[in-house]
């Protein structure tokens, strides 16, 4: 039985097309005068955070709230678990509190893995972002916004530029768009691709300025210097240079092509000032996609008696 | 019912919805999806036949507010569109095509209850099967169909379907049971 949400790789085709058609209905809501819809009223959804997130925590917690259910917030800094307190403990305890679904972010790659499949609880799983592994609602909001403007996503191709190396959303995108029939270029330094990216039937190029005429979609990732613990550039400038968006560059793109970020954005280092700001830029736009995505995943693992999308129980790591 | 039963019932229910509103002003027809939209949209092009003016045309989904969503997987939500200029003040007459238990209409008031607040709901039904769970009746019926709880109606759509026609199976009957569910 499906229950939760932990790989993007998990999602079938139609899973993936179920949620987006359905945050399309949602997204509607926004509009209306009274921005709630009672499919989840009596649901707990925790919302678990091992590490700093603005949007993401916002966007689940509003998401939880459009729908009715009741949200509690739990990070580390400020709770038992800045004393020690181990993930299955911190499980045992939600599970007696009878939350329905956790959505967890952790630094460690494969925590929500181990929350779901440990036995520990009973509530459905939603990673949002574990360590450099994946972030799925990033890349399903990521899809959405292209699925909006592009249509049909078959044959688009997609450039991801940037620290893919540490970018979980790197690589749930191009899981993501690879089931949704999208072709992605990963651009990056060398030293910023990750070992086996041979492995994930993605094109790679080190060049920015040979992939950027032909791309429909162009997602920037920012340089994550707080997971870096070695030199991988020489210099900011350097590679600001070689693989930041900058309006120069953008005037090569085609007409219709779209400037994404998954934020947050730094200014000046992977996208200049003007690009951000530009007309092609859907930055802001994928925040409020964001909402109503997390609310469609939301939905359709808790609205009915059964899960109807998502990673199915006992997958293995 | 053929499909010329189906469109005299649906000319009759147009007459009916503007005899009680004295006119086309200040209507919406919000169809219940899915065959509740297509026939909010005939009844609307026979409304604009008689009077000359184009009524509004919704449709309003009710799938997060049936009572029975908990005990099914999670649902396909279906399109909800609100005509421009909203339901406020307004006079709205809620479409579907079977009336059964009467569930789906009270999902919809409860629906409506958070897109506005209208002056008068009424409801047209292109069937009324009998059979009803909770006070709530038609104010237009295209036609009463007296039916066994073990029978299924089954409506088709030309919209959806290869033809127009309203049919009744006696119990199991494959495609007409599943349409049956979604009535209820």
């Amino acid at each position: 039985m499906k229950r939760h949400l932990l790989s993007a790789g998990d999602l079938t085709r139609a899973d993936a097309e179920l949620i987006l058609e359905t945050a399309e209905e949602l997204r509607s809501l926004a509009d209306r005068p009274i921005k709630k819809l009672p499919a989840l009223r009596g649901r707990t959804v925790v919302n678990l955070f091992f590490e700093d997130s603005t949007r993401t925590r916002i966007s689940f917690e509003a998401a939880a709230k459009r729908l009715s259910a009741d949200v509690i917030n739990f990070s580390a800094k400020g709770s038992s678990l800045s004393k020690g307190e181990s993930l299955k403990d911190t499980s045992l305890t939600l599970e007696a509190m009878g939350a329905d679904a956790v959505v967890v972010r952790h630094w460690a790659s494969g925590a929500p893995h181990l929350l779901a499949n440990a036995g520990w609880s009973k509530s459905s799983v939603v990673n949002a972002g574990d360590g450099t592994h994946e972030h799925p609602t990033q890349a399903l909001l990521d899809a959405f916004t292209m699925w909006r403007h592009l249509g049909n996503l078959d044959g688009r191709r997609v450039a991801i530029v940037g620290d893919v190396l540490h970018s979980r959303v790197a690589r749930s995108n191009a899981l993501l768009l690879k089931t949704l029939g999208a072709e992605v270029t990963l651009v990056a330094p060398p030293t910023l691709l990750p070992v086996g990216v041979e492995g994930w039937d993605v094109e790679t190029s080190y060049d920015l300025d040979a992939v950027l005429p032909k791309a429909d979609v162009v997602m920037m990732l920012r340089v994550q210097r707080e997971r870096m613990n070695a030199a991988f550039f020489p210099t900011v400038r350097e590679y600001s240079r070689r693989y930041g968006l900058d309006g120069r560059r953008m005037d090569t793109l085609q007409d219709h092509t779209i400037v994404m970020h998954p934020g947050p954005m730094i200014r000046g280092m992977e996208i200049s000032a003007d690009v951000a700001d530009s007309h092609r830029s859907v930055i802001v736009e994928q925040v409020t996609n964001g909402v109503a995505v997390r609310m469609a995943v939301l939905y359709l693992l808790l609205g009915g008696s059964e899960p109807a999308v998502g990673t199915s129980e006992g997958a293995n790591l | 019912m053929d499909p010329r039963d189906i469109s005299r019932a649906l000319t009759r229910i147009a007459h009916e919805i503007l005899e009680r509103n004295k006119g086309a002003s200040d209507l919406v027809l919000l169809g219940i999806p899915t065959r509740g939209v297509p026939l909010a949209q005939r009844i609307a092009a026979k409304i604009a036949d008689v009077e000359g003016n184009a009524v509004p045309v919704g449709s309003l989904d009710v799938t997060m507010y049936r009572d029975d969503l908990r005990m099914r997987p999670a649902r396909t939500l279906l399109p909800t569109e609100i005509p421009h200029g909203g339901i406020d003040g307004k006079t709205v007459v809620l479409v579907d095509d079977v009336l059964f238990s009467g569930r789906t209409i009270r999902a919809a008031l409860d629906a409506m209850a958070d897109v506005g607040r209208p002056q008068a709901v009424r409801l047209a039904v292109l069937v009324d099967r009998g059979h009803r769970e909770l006070p709530i009746r038609a104010d237009f019926v295209g036609k009463n169909l007296p039916t066994s709880l073990v029978e299924s109606v089954r409506v088709r759509l030309s919209e959806f379907d290869d033809d127009d026609a309203v049919t009744i199976a006696g119990a199991g009957g494959g495609p007409a049971a599943r349409h049956e569910e979604d009535a209820r």
